[in-house]
């Protein structure tokens, strides 16, 4: 059942439950790689359309992959709904314009709202606000601390991905007998509260082996930031067992950094999940082998999950009539044998 | 002030690199040529080299096993110069800016657009030469545009070129569709691992346009106008100078140096990004002014910023060896920023007081 498996990918981890299946997906549109449900009639009473749904939505300006897949995602998710229209504004660079650009949206009274806020502190009274005025809010991503400031909250796990990552590594390495290994770690921006997460859950998993880590240069989620940062942690370890590096787009660099240095001791687990690092680690001719998800298809569950609330559905699957309040994906870890199945969620 | 007018209204072909020290100080200086105001950048330079030598014998100190293997140490150095490259060109263009009396704040959104424009798949498909041609014209053209905002459109620095970081992102936001866009051209890739007598080749290129822009500065016409426009426009007008001109070329020759770093730097990532090269001209700016250029403009030298790029670059290091957090390095790093401009103030104010050279 292809059918089913696909299921599995989004929504495996779902903390409401491990049956919580959302809607039947088929297929996707490969060619514009963004990860759609696209609905089927037969099996889901859910894919009929129902009544019409204007949601709004709003994620920071993309200046990288990963939220760039985000918008992408939303947005082919919406069109794949005759039921749905889509009203998204550009959330800028920073949490002040995107609380003006939400203060519009708000105006306009759309069904349901679907925000990954800046910061979700920040953006906290905006939430409020939209569900004071009946718009339910669709959180993406980054929590808000007031529970009355969603309606749903769907988001990844990052203290999960940390223990994949450092699951992995460690048993990878108790597996090759290393005792004292030397292990590497390569974070995004150091700044943010999902940083400081992944670190913990990382640290954490190791600990568990008796691993600790040796030394760990932040990078900023690009390229050339991850080959300086890797560039550096090189240069620092003139041996190492085992690198983690937490976003595979600024993966590109990492890779590029060891190539550069022609170091090939050690072997390396990426983050997110993209397209670039899937297809590496199923060719399998480099260091990175294995990334642990924290995939972007979450915008178009969002999506999926607010024309269910505009609509006052619940999930099929599920007992409620309801859609439930919060959904955590599970971060899973991608290695050469799986690889081909999850190749349709690399963004 | 008097230095300034001198140096300016002298023609603009011939007058040496400092001005000749007015008439009243002038015995004393030449009595002892070392504390004279000529040889304020050689003092600053072995001042920053000093603080390379120090900063080298802390990481000695700290991790002796590393520093005990010649290979390793040799190895290290190379990758201190080669963290330093794309940042010693974009602060080369930038000496040049502030010099000149002006400010340039699009440097890394230079790089970004000049970075994704020359590795689109359309650019890729014209090759190697087709990628760095692009990423060059980009360059220049962007800096172009920010000359001729400041110079024609009497914009003051600061904001056009704020408003051109923003642009600039913005438009390579748009070429990259916010996708990072991988260079699938090996000759590109290569620059950044190809080693020449077992040299970086991004050293050379370093080393390079380091050398092209001490000549560029201290030998010819080009040069000693850049200091006559930013010590005084009025003086360097009224002594013939196209001061207007002349500040188009100076933010022209910014853009180039952006091009060539957008390349090096999409060679080391072997990528590019509309978020690349991240806060390079607050890096760029900094190691100017440690290096003793003037934010003020009219004095400084290449070989100060190189030494400015180098001290940054040796703390990184130093920090990344020692496992220490980005918080504390970033830390460090202003406290160095804030010591050589109070070292700058020192000069001005004591040491001319002090060799009585004030109101001369």
């Amino acid at each position: 059942m292809s059918n089913l498996s696909r299921r599995r990918i989004l929504f495996g981890g779902a903390a409401v439950g491990a049956g919580a299946l959302l809607t039947a997906c088929t297929s996707n549109t490969p060619e514009e790689n963004t990860q759609v449900n696209t609905g089927n009639e037969d099996s889901n009473p859910n894919a009929a359309p129902g009544t019409k749904v204007v949601i709004g939505f709003s994620a920071p300006a993309a200046d990288h992959g990963w939220i760039a897949a985000i918008t992408n995602n939303a947005k082919a998710q919406a069109q794949a709904y005759k039921d749905v229209e889509l009203r998204a504004v550009e959330a800028g660079a920073d949490a002040a314009t995107q609380r003006a650009a939400l203060a519009t949206l708000i105006a306009q009274k759309p069904n349901v709202l679907v925000m990954l806020p800046h910061d979700g502190k920040e953006l906290n009274a905006t939430g409020l606000e939209a569900m004071k005025a009946g718009i339910p809010v669709v959180n993406l991503d980054r929590a808000f601390p007031d529970r009355a400031a969603y309606r749903l909250q769907i988001k990844g796990d990052n203290f999960g991905m940390g223990i994949a990552a450092g699951t992995y590594i460690g048993q990878q390495l108790k597996a090759k007998g290393v005792t004292n290994p030397i292990i590497g770690e390569i974070p995004g921006i150091d700044s943010l509260e999902l940083t400081q997460e992944r670190s913990k859950g990382f640290v954490e998993a190791l600990a568990t082996f008796g691993f600790k880590v040796a030394n760990r240069r932040p990078a900023d989620f690009t390229a050339d930031g991850g080959q300086r940062a890797a560039t550096d942690l090189l240069q620092a370890l003139p041996k190492i067992d085992a690198i983690w590096n937490h976003d595979d787009d600024q993966g590109i660099g990492v890779l590029a950094a060891i190539n550069q240095a022609s170091r090939k001791e050690f072997f390396m687990v990426g983050g997110a999940g993209s397209k670039a690092a899937m297809d590496a680690i199923a060719a399998d001719n480099g260091p990175l082998k294995a990334t642990v998800t924290y995939s972007p298809s979450m915008a178009s569950s969002a999506i999926s999950l607010a024309r269910l609330i505009g609509q006052n559905k619940g999930m099929s699957d599920l007992v409620e009539l309801q859609v439930p309040k919060e959904i955590t994906l599970a971060s899973e870890t991608i290695t050469k044998e799986n690889a081909a199945q999850y190749a349709k969620l690399g963004f | 002030m008097t230095d300034q007018t001198t140096k300016a209204s002298l023609p603009a072909q011939s007058p040496p690199v400092e001005p000749p020290p007015p008439a009243t100080g002038q015995a004393r200086s030449r009595g002892n040529w070392f504390k004279g105001d000529g040889a304020e950048p050689l003092r600053r330079n072995l001042g920053l080299v000093g603080v390379l030598v120090i900063l080298v014998i802390i990481g000695a100190a700290t991790r002796p096993e590393l520093y005990g293997d010649v290979t390793w140490v040799k190895n290290n150095t190379f990758t201190i110069l080669q963290q330093a490259s794309a940042i010693g060109v974009v602060t080369v263009g930038m000496t040049f800016v502030i010099i000149g009396g002006g400010i340039d704040l699009s440097v890394g959104a230079i790089i970004a657009v000049a970075g994704v424009w020359s590795t689109t798949l359309a650019t890729q498909s014209y090759g190697t030469l087709g990628m760095i041609f692009t990423a060059l014209v980009v360059g220049i053209v962007v800096g172009l545009i920010n000359g001729v905002l400041i110079s024609y459109g009497r914009l003051v620095p600061f904001i056009a070129t704020l408003a051109m970081m923003v642009a600039a992102r913005g438009v390579a936001a748009q070429i990259s569709g916010k996708q990072t866009q991988v260079s699938a051209n090996t000759t590109i890739n290569d620059i950044a691992s190809t080693r020449w007598l077992g040299i970086p080749l991004l050293v050379y290129i370093l080393a390079l346009v380091v050398a092209a822009g001490w000549v560029l500065l201290n030998r010819t016409t080009f040069g000693r106008r850049t200091v006559a426009v930013g010590g005084n426009p009025e003086a360097a007008r009224l002594a013939g100078i196209n001061v207007k001109f002349h500040t188009v070329l100076l933010y022209a020759l910014s853009g180039l140096c952006c091009g060539i770093a957008a390349i090096m730097l999409t060679s080391q990532a072997t990528s590019a990004q509309a978020a690349m090269a991240n806060l390079y001209e607050l890096d760029a700016i900094a190691a100017a002014i440690i290096g003793g250029t003037l934010l003020s403009g009219g004095r400084g030298t290449i070989i100060g910023a190189l030494f400015g790029v180098l001290v940054f670059s040796t703390i990184t290091n130093l920090f990344a060896i020692n496992n220490l957090s980005t918080e504390a390095q970033n830390m460090v790093k202003g406290a160095i920023i804030v010591a050589a401009v109070l070292v700058q103030q020192f000069r001005y104010k004591s040491l001319t007081q002090l060799l009585g050279r004030t109101k001369s």
